[in-house]
């Protein structure tokens, strides 16, 4: 079936209609842009989106509803898939039954990111076929090659996006879906899914050889697309930066690369051959270039400086003209900050007074670090402020130890915090440790998601619900304290006081709902709460 | 070489929570109704927090990159004045600001409507039916803010209409 109504949809919302529209029987992820309006988008058109804790638990949940024969997709933000990278290595060799895409949202330039990886790497580490979309249409077609992919090799396919191609509104005219998936069921095999050692050794034989095959297909294939052109100058290029470089140069001719691992190192070698001059315009990494260059390929890379950041027009007009002289700054506009009214504020301004030396973590909170209030001395990855905190405390005199606190997010705690809660206990510091976990209800940075701790799933309809003092008290946490940090900042100050020096490790809980998103997430609650006990 | 291709290049400026992307929206949803090629592009990354959003419009027969190039912007429209100067250098030499003071908000029905009233001032530079940005408004608004989204826009197309006749009360800036 083929529909060619025309239609303006961003790429996030592209993969999430291919996805939809291919019959994908499982989605799950975690928010984080540029990469959560994919899940939200697909919830919204029907389909069987959640949100998992973390990444490496919607991988893992994905991977298996994939064992059983289902087409399932993770979606999940450049970092996340870090913390999926456990599963997602040993998936290449255990192979899957049905389908399973994995998304990765990079986020080039960090408009909202602690760093800009460059996950392209990830596929050649792990060993996984790779697609890179350039529009919204081929967001759409690429998702679907990708659950074809995955199905006639058996692999988990990597979807690499980035900030750009997922936000931008583009136009897609054609859609054609895959066709209808088989139905699952549990197919035995012992020895393909079990990674003991003697299992894992055929499994990375047979892995490395369906790469060679899926190189030799992509050297003819329809995701190697070659336009023709000026002989003078030739480029080979993938993602977004395809687009710039069509606009660039519209005479050039060019090589489009969509399966940008296993690449297709004879099309590359023939297209470099014919070219008097060959560029590669790639953004993040010189991940094209350095790999064509090993091969023993000529091609130029572009310069140091064009690593960082996104690319544009402007920029790839540089690169091709060789232009070395210093670049404007772009724009800078007014950075975020803590909202006016946000309910931590009374928080941050205790540990100001208190001059405590705060281990920080992911989420709006990380703002506190910013004036006036320079709050927050670390942020390093989601969770780490508990690890980190506790580090410190094991190390500086105990004087100054006592000065460390943890800060973290409900919904960032539910996603890494609960491991870093488990070493507070088994190897508590001498001068012991406060963990402050700041519950406002949501995932908020990110748009207010749900998550486990707001007993709504990504759809707000009621589901289980994880009560983060409870699960404090039964890791044997005794000292849990559950205080609203307007209603009672007072009794805050005092407990935090308390609690940095008394020797023992102590969990206090800050709740009170995300002030700005509180209308709709008060809204959600009353919905989601049964009939009967409604007035 | 001349540009086979003319796109218009049109940037929307301001802090978050001033309705920066639902006015880009309402845009590209109008340019996509009569009929151009259009992309649209936005950094909203933490916007969230009260943060400088920006996105770029571009439309045309063809269109590549999603990203007005550095300097090449026909059109700013500025929803906060403190975001004006950032964002001057993205327009080209002769390219026309749209800034909040070109019309009075206080006459707004909603004062959040500023965002598509500088649409009706802007829409009057741009070669799309009237009726075509009546139907991108009711689109991409809830019912219930049509009534006071629609007379901001007339407002603002009035302003532009009159800016365009008389003393150009959407100025062309001059870059040196």
């Amino acid at each position: 079936m083929t529909t060619t109504e025309r239609i303006l949809i961003s790429g996030n919302e592209a993969v999430a209609m291919a996805a939809f529209e291919s019959g994908v029987a499982f989605a799950s992820g975690y928010p984080g842009t540029p990469s959560t309006e994919i899940l939200e988008h697909l919830s919204a058109l029907g389909g069987p989106a959640r949100w998992a804790p973390n990444e490496k638990v919607a991988l893992e949940v994905a991977l298996g509803a994939a064992f059983g024969g289902g087409r399932a997709l993770a979606a999940m933000k450049h970092v996340g898939l870090n913390v999926a990278a456990d599963p997602l290595f040993s998936a290449a060799y255990t192979s899957v039954n049905g389908a399973l895409v994995v998304v990765s949202a990079d986020d080039p330039g960090m408009a909202s990111s602690q760093n800009e990886q460059d996950n392209r790497r990830y596929a050649v580490a792990a060993g996984l076929p790779m697609l890179e979309p350039s529009d919204s249409q081929e967001a759409y077609d690429f998702t679907v090659a990708a659950i074809e992919l995955s199905e006639r090799w058996r692999l988990p396919v990597l979807l690499r996006m980035t900030t750009r191609v997922c936000h931008s509104k583009t136009v897609v005219r054609a859609r054609r879906p895959a066709a209808p998936p088989a139905p699952a069921r549990f197919e035995r095999d012992v020895r393909g899914r079990v990674m003991l050692p003697a299992y894992g050794r055929p499994a990375h034989r047979r892995l490395r050889e369906k790469l060679a095959r899926i190189a030799e297909w992509n050297e003819t294939g329809p995701l190697t697309r070659r336009i023709s052109g000026d002989r003078e100058l030739g480029i080979i290029a993938s993602g977004v930066a395809f687009m710039h470089a069509r606009e660039v140069a519209p005479s050039a001719s060019m090589l489009k690369l969509g399966l940008t691992y296993p690449l297709p190192m004879g099309a590359i070698a023939n297209f470099a051959a014919t070219a008097e001059r060959c560029v590669v315009i790639e953004e993040g990494d010189p991940f094209l270039a350095e790999a064509i260059r090993a091969a023993g390929i000529t091609v130029e890379a572009k310069p140091e400086p064009f690593r960082f950041g996104e690319l544009n027009v402007g920029r790839v007009r540089r690169i091709l003209a060789g232009d070395d002289s210093p670049e404007p700054e772009p724009p800078r506009g007014k950075p975020p900050a803590l909202c006016a009214a946000c309910q931590y504020l009374p928080v941050f301004e205790i540990f100001r007074k208190l001059n405590c030396i705060v281990s920080g973590d992911i989420g709006c909170s990380t703002l506190g670090a910013l004036p006036p209030y320079e709050a927050v001395d670390s942020c390093v990855c989601m969770g780490a402020s508990i690890g980190i905190g506790l580090g410190l405390r094991h190390v500086l005199p105990a004087a100054e130890a006592r000065r460390v606190v943890s800060v973290i997010g409900d919904s960032t705690f539910l996603h890494s915090g609960m491991t870093g809660l488990v070493e507070m206990i088994y190897n508590p510091p001498p001068t012991g440790h406060l963990l402050i976990i700041l519950d406002n209800s949501t995932t908020a940075m990110t748009g207010f998601q749900e998550h486990a701790g707001s007993g709504r799933a990504l759809d707000h309809q009621p589901t289980g619900k994880v009560v983060l003092e409870d699960l404090a008290r039964a890791f044997g946490i005794e000292d849990v304290h559950v205080i609203d940090p307007v209603a009672e900042s007072g009794e805050l100050a005092r407990t935090i006081s308390e609690c940095l020096g008394n020797g023992r490790i102590n969990v206090i809980v800050a709740r009170h709902t995300c002030v700005l998103g509180a209308r709709q997430i008060e809204g959600w609650a009353r919905a989601a709460t049964p009939a009967e006990t409604a007035p | 070489m001349n540009d086979p291709t003319p796109v218009t290049n049109i940037i929307i400026a301001g802090l978050g929570g001033q309705g920066v992307v639902t006015a880009a929206a309402i845009l590209a949803e109008a340019a996509f109704r009569a009929g151009h090629n259009i992309k649209q592009s936005e950094i909203r990354g933490m916007s969230q927090r009260g943060g400088s959003v920006s996105t770029d419009v571009r439309f045309g027969p063809a269109v590549y990159s999603p990203m007005t190039p550095p300097g090449e912007a026909d059109y700013l429209v500025v929803l906060a004045p403190d975001q004006i100067e950032i964002h001057r250098p993205s327009l080209r030499p002769g390219g026309r600001l749209i800034a909040p003071d070109c019309l009075d908000s206080a006459a707004l029905e909603n004062r959040k409507s500023l965002n598509v009233g500088l649409l009706g001032a802007l829409s009057t530079c741009l070669d799309i039916p009237e009726a075509v940005w009546h139907e991108a408004i009711r689109s991409v608004l809830p019912e219930k803010l049509h009534a006071a989204n629609l007379q901001a826009f007339a407002m603002g197309r009035a302003c532009g209409l009159t800016g365009a006749s008389g003393r150009g009360r959407i100025p062309v800036v001059s870059l040196p």
